[in-house]
């Protein structure tokens, strides 16, 4: 927060540069800007606002005593700093259990969609074949669907495999989810090593799989990890198919949601804060990559 | 450079069969737990109690109480949040790329809900907008209002609608907003500058040159968000609980309490082809130049 008001005071370095200290510009185009400047400002303050105010609030209820939860009006500077909601929530009855199945689930996910999409990233930035645009279309086409809901045929499937039920069943769907993103995000990676490099690699006696490990693996690694991440955040969060897919092997959401309407309210404003918190840290994290991971993805 | 390119043809033709081999698993993958599900949903839309072909379950899905209210309320939604987050992303992303002191921040934090989850959201809000709640708080501690008033009440639907179309607002909306910036970034700079030499005003550079040409981000964000509001679930269910009901929540509630696996796959094969036919709509109401598969 601080730091959000901290960029704010300090004029920009364009606006310094457009505005030398001495001499002000009083032409009309240039206070137009400076007053576009402003607003901008004015904006992005405002915006910021809106995302980070309910994240603190309900950091706020998580880490105040749980009667507070209850309290009217909330103060909205904590009097007392306690973390008895969080434990409350972490003691309840098969809330351990399911956060440690969503922690499996999501590695697996990761696992499994990496495995399988980094090779297809690859082929598709690297190689020319017959067939590639088709397969490139038949990736981005599944954008069209609402893949989620593709849980309910899928647990019938898994009822007459006999895997309905299982921390591995849900990390199938979940690889399903992600896969086509995976593979996606990869190539648009390998395409951004310099082909050069590994071509001469090759030319100085590596096999094509000695200068993928040598050479090609470790410039993309960073961007894969942070492709990795972001899949893990995509099964850790997701609710609908892990809901749907298990009766009592529930993960983090699902044991959330199946039980929402009837858990008090200390447990719900905990277990969001609980979701919410490895999401943050994950955001900072590979927020470099953001960009280059959705943008990508866009086009 | 001749050399280096003779070779890559060369390893090319030896390695005829490199890229099928490593894109199969794939295939294979997609082909188990994506298009057979999508047939198995129609399959099961359209299964009788005794096997075999039968409108039953979709008999049983359009004659169900809740389904009409579900149907316009998940069309109400996507008719509203879409329009919204687009103005809300498309400011985020003019901010961003307006290049202000500490342009990493911003965009850092507009894309915070990125990593937040539907039902993590849905609570967040709830705690807002519930009674004795945190807006609540503020209104009635700045004077606004002598007692707390019930936004979350049951009795109207078109305000939780307004809550829940908040709550998705804040949720959803980065993502859209990642999209945009990654386009406009892929936006000459000279462009920009162009427009400002013929004095051009911020609202007409964002009309006439950056929305032209930002049209297939726009598109792609467009269709990408409108189909995970089809989706809406979680969100739903944590601000207004049984109260109000989409499209989603009915397969959930179909599939789990009823046990009925037939028509909560009937409700996942309409959200399926509303999904469809509102790509196909974007892809014809907003064409580009790049139509063409690369």
């Amino acid at each position: 927060m601080s730091a959000v008001e901290q960029a704010q005071a300090e004029p920009g370095p364009e606006a310094a540069l457009a505005r030398p200290a001495d001499r002000p510009d009083r032409s009309p185009a240039a206070r137009r800007r400076r007053r576009v400047r402003a607003l901008t400002y004015a904006v992005a303050v405002l915006l910021s606002l809106f995302v980070l105010v309910p994240i603190y609030f309900i950091t706020v209820t998580a880490f105040t005593p749980r009667e507070v939860s209850y309290d009217f009006p909330k103060p909205f500077i904590p009097g007392t700093v306690s973390a008895e909601t969080v434990r409350f929530f972490a003691d309840s009855t098969g809330v351990t259990a399911a956060l440690w199945r969503s922690v499996v689930v999501a590695a697996l996910t990761l696992v499994l969609s990496t495995l399988l999409g980094a090779p297809a990233g690859y082929a598709l930035a690297r190689f020319a074949f017959r067939g590639k645009s088709t397969y490139r279309l038949l990736i981005l086409s599944t954008r069209a669907f609402p893949i989620v809901i593709l849980s309910i045929p899928l647990a019938v499937t898994f009822i007459t495999w006999g895997i309905y039920d299982t921390t591995y069943s849900v990390a199938l769907m979940h690889t399903g989810l992600a896969l086509p993103f995976t593979i996606l995000i990869t190539s648009s990676i390998f395409v951004s090593v310099p082909r050069d490099l590994e071509e001469a690699a090759r030319t100085l006696g590596c096999t094509p799989l000695g200068a993928f490990v040598k050479v090609v693996l470790p410039l993309a690694l960073p961007g894969l990890a942070a492709a990795a991440i972001f899949t893990f955040v995509l099964s850790w969060n997701e609710v609908f198919a892990a809901v749907i897919l298990t009766l009592r092997q529930r993960t983090l959401p699902a044991l959330v949601l199946a039980a929402l309407n009837t858990s008090p309210l200390p447990f719900r404003f905990a277990a969001a804060w609980f979701m919410l918190a490895p999401s943050l840290v994950v955001i900072f994290v590979i927020r470099r990559y953001l960009l280059g991971l959705w943008g990508r993805v866009a086009r | 450079m001749a050399t280096t390119t003779a070779a890559s043809v060369a390893t090319r033709r030896r390695l005829g069969w490199a890229p099928y081999a490593l894109l199969a698993p794939s295939l294979v993958y997609l082909a188990v737990f994506f298009a057979l599900p999508m047939v198995n949903a129609f399959g099961l839309a359209f299964q009788g109690d005794e096997g075999g072909y039968s409108l039953e379950p979709i008999r049983r899905m359009l004659g169900d109480e809740r389904f009409a209210k579900a149907l316009t309320t998940t069309l109400l939604l996507v008719v509203i949040i879409v329009p919204i987050q687009f103005v809300v992303a498309m400011g985020m992303a003019l901010v961003v790329n307006a290049r202000l002191k500490g342009t990493d921040l911003w965009l850092y934090v507009f894309a915070l809900p990125l990593g937040v989850s539907e039902l993590a959201a849905g609570i967040v809000w709830f705690s807002i907008f519930t009674e004795q709640g945190w807006l609540n708080s503020l209104l009635t501690q700045v004077g606004i209002l002598d007692r707390p008033f019930i936004f979350l009440d049951y009795q109207r639907p078109t305000l939780l609608i307004l809550t829940i179309v908040v709550a998705e607002a804040w949720r959803a909306t980065s993502i859209v907003m990642i999209i945009l910036v990654a386009g406009l970034q892929g936006i000459p700079r000279d462009y920009l500058e162009a427009a400002d030499v013929f004095g051009a005003t911020a609202w007409q550079r964002v009309r006439h040159v950056i929305l032209p040409l930002l049209k297939p981000s726009i598109r792609v964000a467009l269709i990408l968000r409108t189909i995970l509001a089809f989706q809406v679930f979680a969100t739903v269910i944590a601000l207004a609980g049984s109260a109000t009901n989409v499209l989603a929540g009915e397969a959930y509630r179909w599939y789990q309490n009823l046990r009925d696996a037939r028509v909560a796959a009937a409700y996942a094969s309409l959200i399926l082809i509303l999904s469809v036919v509102s790509t196909i709509l974007f892809l014809l109401l907003l064409p580009t130049e790049e139509d063409r598969p690369t």
